[in-house]
């Protein structure tokens, strides 16, 4: 018990006493952006707190940052390593070099591959498609940085198996149903474009500027394509099964017919946004419709991509939801939105670059506690984002698993394979998603906050695994290490919240080893609660 | 306050300790511990609704509004029924039960995309950027758990639902989704024993409520609240209501034994425990190829059987004027048949079913013209069907929720009863 006590006498050790051990460096690190699209950035946000009298919240703490960044950038809560190296970082520009470091992690890579996976053919796969012909050219994609116009220009013209050229499987995904492209059509208006017209299929857009033909003319463009799906016999079972499935070339021609509401007939031809493009001269319509996308001189891929990715950063796109965009819902930034797209454009589509403003902007090195003078700006309320905070928000299933991997230092614990572990959290992941089978394949998560994804907290494997204090754990290495109670405990919080114990904390500390004969006991208990609390859940 | 909890302290002592220790509300911490003899009777006599709900768009033209004759009608042929109406002659159970169900032929609803659909359908409401709406099975929650403190298990349970959200309700009201097999994943407390849950949550409220005070919005606060929901259930003898295999197998076979028929049953176990508000998904309605060979051999006969069943046993068990059963989905589908012998989405003129809780029954509300294609007379909108369903559970139509902006939002979306159903 005296062990115990001694750690209470040391438990209000703030950051300071932490950090003094940072050794000076020969000059910062030199950041590889141009520092005035950051200022430029920096300004139009200002321009906004300013018009709307709101001041920002001060500076994150540095590691409450860092685990922001990771979980944002990589999709997980940074090493117990890392969170401490950082501490005691001097650096001015740590902060700059954290992103770049992250940036060419394997993690990033990974991270991103599956966001895009998830967003082009949805978190259930569906039939026929292969998610891993798909992982496999985002990967790439990812790791290359290859310019974004371009990953989506062969993303929509792909042909081919859909395991040779996994680009295929966006529009196989999209092509389950025999519905003459229509989702195709809504869907690549929606992810790539950030225009929603599923709408107009049947009617003019109640509210935005889109009309019914604008639609159809479309649609044509998806007219070309047809997938082909290939079976064969199961030897063991004698009985027919999937083989592969492709993307082929159709040799429809000639205008698309579509209804009218007043039952009229009416014929469309590919248009992009309106515009007449030549079409059937050769070229397949997908291809001169990836064309129309690419060269378009509103550049309204690069202002999707744009607003798509503030909103991964700050939790609120410049509209909502990002992917509505056009005159019927206007921009909460326009100039910093236009000004962001110019940039993007400039600097050829490149994601790391534009990750870079985002991460390195003065918005985003925020707190996300409000202050008395920003209360308004508080979109989870409904109002206009200002960003003058950071907005708290949930991590995802795939960042929570991902997480809990981390904090049970589980890439030790387990030697299993790569493909193994990766299977075990597709299967983990499968438990929260549902699909409503419709022709949009649309599908929900459970993983919103509500009741079972509590009880898999409280009570799931993940968590217990990662408290068992198992020999290879994060928990057992701290446990069993000579460190004194008091650094034990600072590790558990750093690892768990990147944040150092408080006097409350402390003092429900001294009453949880009080109950307990055994300190290992209580040590996983305290682990528990820091695992399953909102400061840990939340990216703040 | 002290926060150290003896370890013979009981749970539900602790977690009213926590409830008091932070701005939390949650109303199932009020247990009785001495219920009486006569309980499951009063719970019986609760009011509840079970919306049915045919994901993807049930072509309500073959189903609950034949057009013999019309170059929209289509294989099937009507047949009388136990009501003043016809239905299909592929939901002969229903027909026998239709003296207590109703069809309500005239709804018109704009909305005939899947997402919109749903939304506007489940709230009343059209989606709206800047706020989300509740579903309806999370309005009822709100109105009816605080008068329901005996309930340990959500107030809103969706079997393979999952489309619902609280929105500004707050998640404490968000739709509790179960698979139809009963089995409620992590559920019972792992590894560790009751005292050591009671340690845990312990210091788990200290941490919790350090990130709530320093304000960061309304999310950690409600994380907080759906914890101590799930803590309640953890251990309650109400999450039995989920186990239909404990039925007698007789009964799960009436109600036919698929995720379906299950989920019926549960429905009906469920609104006995008390739960004011169950949905019972059944997908598989998007028939834009074949409809009718899918209608005939696959959805109908489930939906038949399903309901029939469900009917038969709230009319056996005396339930059947305290519990309002809905039937729909997104929207209905086109009177015009396609090229691929299907029907596409069509919100302009379409049916649903409605009975039961003190509802009229045998009545059809509207009608379309020849066609199908456009409604004849009074048309009725989402806010119309859950007014008359507020009018069963006894929900006054004069409450007004505040969005977290602060703007009002009438219950129903100012949506009127329907007159000829009350």
């Amino acid at each position: 018990m005296k062990k115990h006590i001694a750690f209470l006498l040391l438990g209000l050790i703030c950051w300071s006493s932490v950090a003094t051990a940072a050794d000076k460096q020969e000059g910062a690190y030199r950041v590889k952006f141009d520092p005035a699209v950051v200022a430029e950035i920096d300004r139009l946000i200002k321009q906004g707190w300013d018009d709307n009298e709101v001041s920002p919240s001060p500076r994150a703490e540095d590691v409450t940052w860092l685990r922001r960044v990771y979980l944002d950038l990589v999709g997980h809560i940074p090493p117990l390593s890392v969170v401490e190296a950082f501490l005691k970082d001097s650096d001015e520009n740590k902060r700059a070099r954290i992103i770049d470091e992250l940036l060419e992690s394997r993690g990033y890579v990974e991270n991103w591959t599956t966001i895009w996976t998830n967003e082009l053919i949805g978190r259930q796969t569906p039939d026929r498609v292969s998610r891993n012909g798909m992982q496999k050219f985002l990967r790439e994609a990812f790791a290359k940085n290859r310019r974004w116009d371009e990953v989506v220009y062969d993303i929509l013209t792909a042909e081919g198996h859909f395991e040779e050229n996994g680009a295929v499987n966006y529009l196989l995904s999209q092509m389950t149903m025999r519905d003459e492209g229509v989702q195709a059509t809504a869907k690549t208006c929606r992810v790539f474009l950030g225009v929603q017209v599923q709408c107009t299929q049947c009617h003019n857009h109640p509210f935005n500027d889109w009309k019914q033909n604008q639609f159809w003319e479309f649609n044509s463009f998806f007219r070309q394509v047809r997938r082909v799906d290939h079976r064969r016999i199961d030897p063991q079972t004698g009985r027919q099964v999937d083989d592969y499935s492709e993307l082929l070339p159709d040799n429809f021609s000639g205008p698309v017919y579509y209804e009218r509401r007043s039952g009229l007939m009416q014929v469309a031809y590919p248009k992009y946004f309106g515009e007449t493009v030549e079409f059937d001269n050769g070229e397949s319509r997908i291809k001169i419709l990836a064309e129309s996308i690419k060269g378009d001189p509103n550049n309204q891929l690069a202002r999707s991509m744009v607003n798509r990715m503030w909103g991964h950063f700050f939790g609120f796109g410049f509209t909502r939801p990002i992917d509505d965009m056009g005159p019927h819902n206007p921009a909460s930034h326009p100039l910093l939105l236009e000004y962001l797209t110019e940039q993007f454009v400039k600097s050829e589509h490149d994601l790391k670059m534009l990750m870079r403003w985002v991460a390195n902007s003065s918005a985003y090195q925020l707190s996300s506690e409000f202050n008395s003078k920003n209360q308004i700006d508080n979109p989870a309320a409904g109002e206009m984002p200002l960003f003058s905070h950071l907005y708290i928000k949930p991590m995802n299933a795939e960042q929570l698993f991902d997480s809990l991997m981390v904090a049970a230092n589980a890439d030790e614990m387990s030697k299993a394979n790569y493909e193994e572990s990766s299977r075990r959290r597709s299967q983990w992941l499968q438990q929260f998603v549902t699909t409503f089978g419709t022709d949009e394949n649309d599908e929900s998560t459970t993983f919103n906050g509500s009741i079972p994804q509590a009880l898999m907290m409280m009570n799931g494997e993940l968590v217990e695994t990662a408290t068992k204090c198992e020999q290879g754990s994060l928990l057992h290495r701290i446990v069993f290490s000579n460190d004194k109670d008091v650094r034990k405990v600072q590790q558990l919080y750093l690892a768990a919240l990147c944040r150092l114990p408080n006097a409350r904390d402390t003092a429900a500390i001294k009453k949880l080893f009080q109950m307990n004969s055994d300190p290992n006991v209580a040590y996983q208990d305290l682990y528990w609660a820091l695992l399953n609390s909102n400061e840990f859940i939340f990216i703040r | 306050m002290s926060l150290y909890i003896p370890g013979s302290m009981d749970r539900r002592h602790f977690m009213r300790h926590l409830a008091a220790g932070s701005a939390a509300t949650v109303p199932a911490f009020g247990f009785l511990n001495h219920l009486s003899a006569n309980a499951d009777q009063v719970r019986r006599n609760e009011k509840a609704c079970i919306l049915v709900w045919l994901g993807g768009g049930p072509p309500t033209i073959d189903m609950w509004d034949l057009k013999p004759g019309s170059k929209n009608g289509g294989e099937f042929r009507p047949i009388s029924t136990k009501g003043d109406l016809q239905i299909s002659e592929h939901l002969p159970k229903i027909a026998q039960q239709m003296d207590v169900l109703s069809v309500v032929r005239s709804m018109s609803t704009r909305e005939a995309d899947h997402t919109r659909g749903r939304y506007y359908m489940q709230t009343a409401y059209v989606p709206n950027p800047t706020v989300t709406h509740p579903s309806f099975g999370s309005v009822v929650s709100h109105e009816l758990s605080s008068k329901r403190k005996y309930l340990e298990i959500p107030a809103f349970v969706s079997v393979g639902g999952g489309s619902g959200s609280s929105g500004f309700l707050g998640m404490t009201h968000a739709p509790f989704v179960v698979d139809s097999n009963g089995q409620i994943r992590n559920a019972t407390q792992g590894a560790v024993d009751r005292r050591r849950l009671d340690q845990r949550l312990a210091m788990w409220n200290v941490v919790e409520d350090g990130f709530i005070k320093s304000d960061r919005g309304d999310l950690p606060q409600a994380h907080k609240d759906v914890y101590g929901k799930a803590v309640n259930l953890m251990t309650s003898q109400q999450m039995q209501a989920f186990q239909v295999n404990k039925e007698d197998p007789k009964v799960i076979e009436a109600y036919g034994n698929n995720n379906f028929g299950r989920g019926m049953l549960m429905a009906r176990r469920l609104v006995e425990e008390g739960v004011p508000f169950v949905e019972v998904n059944l997908g598989g309605w998007d028939l834009h190829s074949q409809v009718f060979n899918t209608l005939r051999d696959q959805r109908l006969p489930t939906l038949d059987q399903g309901i029939s069943a469900l009917v038969q046993d709230l009319k056996s068990r005396g339930m059947m004027n305290n519990v309002t059963i809905v039937c729909m989905g997104e929207f209905g589908r086109t009177p015009r048949i396609n090229q691929d012998t299907g029907r596409d989405h069509w919100a302009a003129s379409w049916s649903l079913l409605i009975g039961g809780g003190g509802l009229k029954g045998g009545v059809a509300v509207g009608s379309t013209d020849k066609d199908g294609v456009a409604i004849e007379g009074k048309s009725y909108l989402p806010g119309d069907i859950w007014a008359t369903v507020c009018k069963a559970l006894g929900i006054p139509l004069n409450i007004v929720h505040t969005s977290k902006r602060g703007r009002p939002m009438k219950i129903a979306n100012g949506g009127n009863p329907i007159e000829e159903l009350i």
